[in-house]
């Protein structure tokens, strides 16, 4: 899938993972986060290489990590409330008491202390990707990686959690990774972006200099031109010789 | 199509799946003295497999046994030994209804619930996000709910066979006119211990087999609405097949 792929991402910004669809970005975060393992060439996360570490210690990492999946993957047999206390309750001993204050504090950094009681399945899309950047910043990870966070969402919903991502990286100090096909969007809130085509990393810099990125793929993606380095029609034989050969079976 | 070959593919691919599906089990026995120490999870799991399926063990533990009081009764009926209707009763079903039937509806009701559950939490990412939160979902999902599974099992059994029992009763003598006494004392004379052993044993491995089965499906079902649907009706195939074979090897052995 990917060919000579080489990034650097860098402690406490925003970092913008962009591209045509089915170009790899999912399977780049999998490989960030050690849900896949490459076959060949090195991924170093915080110091660790993802393509050795052992189980144990892929789980102590990932306690410093936390992920917003596309659907927010709340769990959804547990409450707002008991989703986002969910890794402190498997992590920690923190009494009842300091559990719900945690959960209240960031729950309110979302905006959701309201939701507290609420399940998942009361919950609009926005709300739950909120809930779900809740959780993944309750225990307090150094990096946080977003996974299509504004798929299906409406405007007011998508403002709110571009402002989120920005936010919470400052206020934090985290190290963001942000994987969206909404240009524009993420232009607003990303120090660094990399589009990725073909495999490799085709155009890196601010969102700024991508604008005027000299290449036809950039041009494309960032235009949203339907038809260009990345075609519009999927492989296929010559139009009309298909057309002509008549009653063949596909 | 060479049929030689297809049959050695095929027969390859069920020596994997078995290979893969005993490797899952050893998983899951080696993950289970931690699980046991969340005994709520456990508990919670024995709820949803076992209380909530209570209604159905139930009402069919009633009409099996009414059925087996009106055909034992027919048939004894023809040897003029009725009084033996309580043993008839109680035998088939401790040692064989009982476990089995059991089973089956546990496989439809229950093990459709899990497979369809750990499926639906596999295609909607709850299991990679556990995952991502340092979260091991075996040991935190799938080990309670086999457990409960596995405790739930001769639980629910022996309520079948005890409503069974009063089933049969109910036919027998409440309407079919076998003498009371005969019936309760025939039953306690003649059913020993070892009949009820039997059926604990079967019903326990039933229990693994089914609980496994159902949390292997959904765990490793394809994560799109059909393979849930295919997960959830492999489990309700497989069981159903693993409990009779099963019952048959267990009911040899005890012989």
């Amino acid at each position: 899938m990917f060919a000579g792929l080489d990034m650097d991402i860098a402690r406490g910004r925003v970092t913008a993972i962009m591209g045509p669809s089915g170009t790899g970005k999912t399977t780049l975060l999998r490989l960030i986060t050690g849900q896949a393992v490459a076959d060949s060439g090195s991924i170093h996360v915080a110091g660790t290489d993802m393509r050795s570490v052992r189980r144990a210690d892929l789980y102590v990492l990932r306690q410093r990590m936390g992920m917003l999946f596309q659907n927010g993957a709340l769990l959804t047999d547990l409450s707002v409330f008991e989703n986002v206390a969910f890794p402190l309750r498997e992590h920690t001993d923190l009494p009842e008491r300091l559990i719900r204050q945690l959960v209240l504090t960031k729950l309110q950094a979302v905006g959701l202390r309201g939701a507290a009681p609420l399940m998942p399945a009361e919950l609009s899309g926005g709300m739950t990707r909120r809930v779900a950047l809740a959780r993944a910043i309750v225990m307090d990870p150094e990096i946080l990686i977003y996974d299509e966070p504004f798929v299906g969402l409406d405007p007011i919903s998508m403002g709110v959690i571009l402002r989120l991502i920005r936010r919470l990286n400052d206020a934090l100090g985290l190290t963001s990774i942000v994987v969206s096909h909404n240009v524009q969007e993420i232009s607003t809130v990303a120090d660094t972006v990399f589009l990725l085509s073909g495999g490799k990393v085709v155009a890196r810099g601010t969102p700024q200099e991508l604008q005027s990125y000299p290449s036809d793929v950039v041009r494309q993606f960032v235009g949203g031109l339907p038809d260009g380095p990345v075609p519009f029609h999927y492989p296929a034989i010559d139009y009309f010789s298909e057309l002509l050969a008549q009653g063949e079976d596909h | 199509m060479n049929p030689i070959r297809e049959l050695w593919k095929s027969l390859k691919e069920t020596l994997q799946d078995l290979g893969a599906i005993t490797r899952f089990l050893l998983r899951l026995i080696a993950h289970s003295p931690r699980a046991l120490l969340r005994f709520e999870l456990i508990v919670q799991q024995v709820f949803n497999s076992g209380a909530l399926s209570l209604v159905i063990i139930m009402l069919s533990g009633l009409f099996v046994g009414m059925v087996l009081g009106l055909q034992g009764f027919q048939l004894l009926q023809r040897f003029g030994s009725e009084e033996a209707l309580g043993t008839a009763a109680t035998i088939g079903l401790v040692k064989e209804l009982g476990p089995v039937v059991t089973a089956l509806l546990f496989a439809g009701r229950a093990g459709t619930a899990l497979a369809s559950e750990l499926g639906l939490m596999r295609a909607t990412d709850q299991l990679s996000a556990m995952e991502m939160m340092a979260v091991d979902p075996i040991q935190r999902v799938v080990v309670p709910r086999f457990l409960g599974g596995v405790i739930t099992m001769p639980l629910l059994a022996a309520i079948f066979s005890l409503i069974g029992i009063y089933g049969a009763q109910l036919v027998g003598v409440q309407i079919m006119g076998v003498d009371s006494g005969s019936f309760w004392s025939q039953m306690r004379a003649s059913v020993d211990l070892r009949d009820v052993n039997e059926g604990i044993v079967k019903s326990c491995i039933f229990g693994i087999a089914c609980s496994l089965i159902a949390v292997y499906e959904g765990y490793y079902a394809t994560p799109t609405a059909e393979g849930v649907g295919r997960a959830t009706t492999r489990t309700v195939v497989t069981s159903a097949v693993v409990v009779l074979f099963l019952d048959y090897l267990l009911t040899a052995a005890f012989l």
